[in-house]
């Protein structure tokens, strides 16, 4: 009887110290099939991906391939055994052009001379089979981030992978893309290809996949079909209850104005434009704004300006009245501005302090936690640790002493979020606070922001994430290329329009 | 409960930094036996006995309070390494800092006919200065620490002996004798010196320094500035998005850096034990032994205190190494080479978490087979 799976897991298990990474997980990937894993941040996806992909080693089960059990003891040998994977951040060279990197590593070569016709050759029928639309001498710092994905497909094509992991690949696409994305994938399952598809978004994997495996922290729940299974279940498999895909909010009702932006120009760091120009808005008290836009418009520098952590070249920013364009970080935080930064582990976190350091990161200066000598009152901070850990279920090995590098991503950013919403701000700024967590801990920071408004406050929400756009905030301003261009109303808009201002095509004046 | 031991990372260093020296004693042997094989046994025993080699215990403790006053300078070295280390600075300017200390020391004792107090406490901000120097380029320029620190040892190394030309013997290079020059300069003795059968340059800076470094602990481990700067050390970015000053840490630990390093100078040269020579050409190696000792000692301040010590004990037992066998240049050999191997103190914390790591793994495998054939048994007898 020929065997019908491509690639089996079973019964794997990996331990970490103090935790099941994961426990007997079986997973079948059938020939031909799109298969998508599901589950929430630290339900164990990535650790099993990097078994399959051989940077661990698990304790217990086996691998099969075309039903004969093999050893992946490094990436070399999943690569030989056609196991190819396209990171949710690619491994382009952004200086190279795209053929350079499709061969990057199995250069074709003659006594160490690159031959890179049959290379091109080979890439230009690959991209026309499947539909992969690149230009191959451009460079990829020069392309879409869209190209740069299939490029990222190509280098898996050109290795003649037959087994392709895809890692959250939808995270940085326009909804346009996205659908692009969705036909490709379609289009490699039936040429034969056996697909992984990683995704906590279940539209699209009710959209794509033909079955659906989920895991739950580190167990194996099941695996479903997907024609035979709705949202709910899947969602409800993956976080163990029911979760409400709305957010739950009231109408606002707007009040003083906190924020006031006014005309903001900021310097690029990577080329000699301005990445932010002329920027106005304003956000009110009991209002949550959000700024949506493709990455890399200009909102990481808009927020940077407004937090302090770059310098503007022009522009004002007003805080409850006062102009704070040029305060210190300081100065604005003790002002009643709050920041989730876009990135916790480059800003929000020192991961080799503990929890209870980070916690007090913000406050660590006041009365409370240091005396007049300038000795940190140790007792002090345990308790106000142990207070937040408790009101924001911060789960954590050992409680506040836990280094921060061994929580997982959910709980970093619940910690964070607890240390910037437990300072009573005037303006919360969240800057992708949901990016990579699981459904559970997303309602949970949504909820966050509602309270927070509801409770008065302002609100700046700044997000790639479209159902997020669509679904937490009050207003929208869409940014494209450093400029505001549009002001939705996301009761009245759809995705569609959404997507058409964030592509450039579609702008309007925009008065703040 | 033995393997909690193990996972400890106190245990870790001292086990480190224990196999380095073993390792680097054997490597020495070796280095030994090949210049000439009959005397290495007894060479590399004179090495490590040190002070003991001498039979009286009346000579045996004077050389032991020998051995005590070059530490003390050396320790204040490796503090310094240490404190801008935490801060993620490698400071090799701790050289030339303590070479600045030791130009104010000697000029403010022997030139201005300061007493001891004054002269070490411009000393220290000599050394403070310097290292104020590199952490302004470092924090507003980016200029990497180690090329300005590198670049003004030199510079202070001669402006040191042009300075110090002024305090000099007229016959010999070297500058004047301490103690009969300016014995108010001379660092009190406390009573230590009759403890170590009257050595006379043993005194305040031995239990100073040590005092220092229990200071340079508490600093780093118990107070909001210490909390500031191991968060820029560990993330600067974290540090200026809460808003610390990291430009102004980075200049306060340089600066406090250099300020340990210059009262290192003077704790050394107020002793009078030694003289500077004005035509010194190479930047003086405490500074560098410094680095040694701080990673020796677990980049912990009560760490450094015990491989200070050694490594000044090492240093002065090469001296003892019979001149006949081998040229007068093996000690300083010798105890290069385990310095050499002092560094490796955290690859070797890496590699035995490794091997950690493994045999939990392997024992993990173990337990479980063992278990999985006591059900299979057990499913046989069904």
């Amino acid at each position: 009887m020929e065997n019908q799976y491509a690639i089996e897991m079973l019964n794997i298990t990996k331990k970490f110290p103090g935790i099941i990474a994961n426990d007997n997980i079986t997973l079948q990937l059938r020939k031909g099939e799109i298969h998508a894993l599901l589950g929430e941040n630290g339900a164990g996806k990535s650790t099993l991906m990097s078994v399959l992909f051989g940077l661990y080693q698990p304790e217990e089960g086996e691998i099969h391939k075309d039903g004969r059990k093999v050893e992946i003891k490094d990436p070399n040998d999943a690569n030989a055994l056609g196991i190819g994977m396209v990171h949710q951040h690619f491994k382009l060279v952004e200086c190279f052009s795209v053929l350079d990197n499709i061969i990057l590593g199995v250069e074709p070569n003659n006594h160490g001379f690159l031959q890179k016709q049959d290379a091109r050759k080979k890439v230009m029928e690959l991209s026309e089979k499947y539909g992969l639309a690149v230009d191959p001498d451009a460079l990829i710092e020069d392309i879409t981030v869209g190209m740069q994905q299939r490029t990222e497909i190509l280098k898996m094509l050109y290795r003649d992978n037959d087994i392709l992991i895809f890692d959250e690949p939808t995270a940085v696409l326009t909804p346009q893309e996205i659908d692009e994305l969705m036909q490709i994938i379609k289009n490699l399952a039936a040429e034969g290809k056996s697909i992984l598809f990683i995704s906590h978004k279940l539209n699209e994997i009710m959209a794509v996949a033909d079955r659906c495996t989920v895991l739950r922290k580190g167990k194996y729940i099941g695996t479903v079909e997907t024609a035979n299974t709705t949202m709910e279940e899947l969602s409800s498999m993956m976080v163990g209850r029911n979760v409400s895909f709305h957010v739950e909010k009231g109408p606002s009702n707007p009040g003083d104005v906190i924020l006031s932006v006014e005309d903001l120009t900021v310097a690029s760091k990577v080329h000699k434009n301005n990445a932010v120009k002329n920027a106005s808005l304003k956000v009110r008290a009991g209002e949550i704004v959000c700024i949506a836009g493709i990455d890399g418009n200009g909102q990481t520098e808009f927020v940077h300006a407004l937090t302090g952590l770059d310098p503007v070249v022009s522009g004002k920013i007003i805080l409850s009245g006062r102009d704070i364009t040029h305060a210190p970080i300081r100065q604005r935080s003790i002002m009643g501005m709050s920041h989730i930064p876009e990135d916790r582990h480059k800003h929000g976190l020192v991961l080799d302090y503990s929890l209870e350091d980070n916690l007090v990161l913000q406050r660590y200066f006041e009365p409370e936690f240091t005396d007049k000598a300038g000795f940190l009152r140790r007792n002090n901070i345990r308790s106000y640790a142990e207070k937040l850990i408790d009101q924001y279920d911060v789960r954590s090995g050992q409680g506040p002493v836990t280094i921060a590098r061994s929580m997982s991503g959910g709980n970093q950013q619940k910690a964070i979020v607890a240390r910037e919403i437990d300072k009573n701000p005037e303006l919360l700024v969240a800057v992708q606070p949901t990016r990579g967590l699981d459904v559970g801990a997303i309602e949970y920071i949504h909820k966050q922001l509602v309270a927070q408004r509801d409770a008065g406050k302002a609100v700046l929400l700044v997000s790639l994430e479209l159902d997020e756009v669509m679904d937490v905030p009050d207003r929208i301003l869409v940014m494209y290329e450093g400029e505001i261009v549009g002001e939705l109303d996301p009761k009245a808009t759809t995705q569609e329009e959404l997507g058409l201002y964030m592509a450039g095509a579609k702008r309007d004046e925009v008065k703040a | 409960m033995k393997k909690n031991l193990l996972k400890n990372d106190g245990v870790q260093s001292l086990i480190a930094s224990l196999v380095c020296i073993v390792l680097g004693l054997f490597i020495g042997y070796i280095v030994l036996l090949f210049i000439n094989p009959t005397g290495a046994g007894n060479a590399i025993v004179t090495i490590v006995k040190n002070f003991m080699t001498y039979n009286r215990p009346q000579a045996q403790l004077k050389y032991m309070g020998n051995t005590l006053v070059k530490m003390a300078p050396l320790l204040l070295c490796s503090l310094s390494i240490l404190f801008s280390y935490k801060v993620g600075l490698f400071n090799i300017g701790a050289a030339g800092q303590y070479c600045a200390g030791v130009a104010l020391a000697l000029y403010t004792a022997l030139g201005l006919g300061w007493s001891w107090l004054p002269c070490m406490v411009f000393a220290m901000l000599a050394g403070a200065l310097l290292g104020c120097i590199s952490g302004v380029l470092k924090s507003y320029r980016n200029v990497n620490e180690v090329i300005s620190g590198i670049m003004l040892n030199w510079i202070t190394l001669y402006l040191t002996n042009m300075l110090l030309t002024k305090v000099k013997e007229e016959t010999s290079p070297y500058t004047l004798v301490l103690n009969t020059t300016n014995p108010n300069a001379v660092l009190p003795s406390l009573g230590l010196g009759k403890l170590f059968n009257n050595n006379q340059y043993v005194g305040l800076a031995i239990p100073l320094a040590i005092i220092i470094a229990i200071v340079v602990l508490i600093v780093l481990e118990k107070t909001r500035f210490g909390y500031e700067l191991r968060a820029t050390g560990y993330n600067k970015n974290a540090a200026k998005y809460c808003g610390m000053a990291e430009k102004r840490n980075i200049i306060l630990s340089l600066g406090i850096s250099g300020a340990l390093a210059g009262l290192g100078a003077a704790m050394l040269y107020l002793t009078g034990y030694e003289q500077w020579q004005c035509s010194t050409s190479s930047v003086p190696g405490m500074g560098f032994n410094g680095i040694a000792a701080a990673f020796l000692g677990g980049l912990n301040p009560i760490g450094s205190i015990f491989s200070s010590f050694f490594i000044q004990h090492i240093t002065a037992g090469g001296a003892y190494v019979d001149k006949s066998m081998y040229c007068s240049q093996i000690s300083d050999l010798i105890s290069a080479i385990i310095i050499y191997l002092c560094s490796f103190v955290l690859f070797f914390k890496t590699v035995m978490n490794r091997g950690i790591a493994k045999s939990e793994e392997k024992k993990a495998r173990l337990e479980k087979q063992a278990a999985l054939s006591a059900n299979t048994e057990k499913g046989g007898d069904n």
